[in-house]
């Protein structure tokens, strides 16, 4: 197998993992999350063991991982290059958690829900990708 | 049980902050530890952040080779849901009944947003805050507060059921 189709394959392995995990949490149900954003409903504290869980093992196993001189299949970590915290960090995280609490998905449960044949997430996802050609014509930063 | 009609519903009438309901600590922690796993094994074999938004993003500008391995992660995230949904199909019935325009409207904002502020819950969320990435931790507070606003306008002050 040549390291193409090796990252190839563990692109999948991952991404199959990372479903399933979506799934068993119920986080592909949207009034599930909404339920976690609602402090002042009936509040349902799950996804915040979901979060907890995931970092608990990725902080773990990253400490090896990063310790690495470079990835199995890959000549290098592709790690974020800017720790800069600005305005456009904050704006922008700012429209996806409005976004996030008017509709319930954020990006990995909308394409997650696809699997249920939900029209909803069709919608979803067709407005993540409407939102993201918006941002690239008009708001990115020109290099 | 109401079906879907904009307008008032009682589900979340006002409880007191914080009262808890409907919580499933075990499936979230099994599946939480599940998205760590995926995240380590992208990043220990290709070098790659499990960020779901920023391989989106990337699926819609790249060609060739950087853009095979996001459309598999995609097909998987999407394929390992189905499994499960197949095991035990009780465990998700999609939303019927809230407005379309309202989602798609959440997507755009999602979309934009995302693309904007270089992560969403498991680009910053997960891989940002197992780094300890300032950057990060800022995204996610500031996302999940806007969030919380977000649904305690539509649900307590728009009165909607979503």
């Amino acid at each position: 197998m040549t390291r193409a189709a090796a990252r190839n394959a563990s692109a999948l392995a991952a991404g199959l993992v990372f479903g399933l995990g979506l799934a068993i949490s119920q986080m592909v149900n949207p009034r599930k999350v909404l339920d976690f954003l609602d402090v002042a409903g009936n509040w349902d504290p799950s996804l915040a063991l979901v979060l907890g869980g995931a970092v608990g093992v990725a902080m773990l196993a990253l400490r090896f991982v990063l310790k690495r001189k470079q990835p199995l299949f890959e000549s290098e970590f592709h790690l974020p290059r800017t720790t800069k915290v600005d305005r456009r960090l904050l704006a922008g995280s700012a429209i996806f958690g409005i976004g996030w609490g008017i509709g319930g998905y954020c990006p990995g449960p909308g394409i997650a829900a696809l699997s249920a044949a939900s029209v909803e997430a069709l919608v979803f996802v067709a407005g993540m990708t409407l939102g993201s050609f918006l941002y690239q014509r008009f708001a990115a930063p020109r290099s | 049980m109401r079906a879907g009609v904009p307008g008032r519903d009682n589900r979340h009438t006002f409880q007191g902050f914080l009262h808890v309901a409907n919580f499933t600590p075990m499936s979230a922690l099994i599946g939480g530890a599940l998205i760590g796993i995926s995240a380590t094994l992208l990043l220990w074999l290709n070098g790659r952040i499990a960020g779901i938004s920023g391989i989106m993003h990337g699926v819609l500008q790249r060609r060739g080779d950087d853009a095979a391995w996001r459309w598999l992660f995609l097909a998987g995230l999407v394929a390992g849901a189905g499994v499960w949904l197949w095991l035990a199909p009780p465990a998700f019935a999609p939303r019927a009944g809230y407005s379309l325009p309202l989602v798609l409207l959440a997507g755009v904002l999602v979309g934009f947003g995302t693309a904007q502020g270089g992560g969403c819950t498991s680009g910053h969320g997960v891989c940002g805050i197992s780094r300890l990435s300032v950057r990060s931790i800022v995204a996610t507070l500031a996302f999940l507060v806007t969030g919380m606003a977000s649904v305690f306008v539509v649900r307590h002050l728009l009165g909607v059921a979503s």
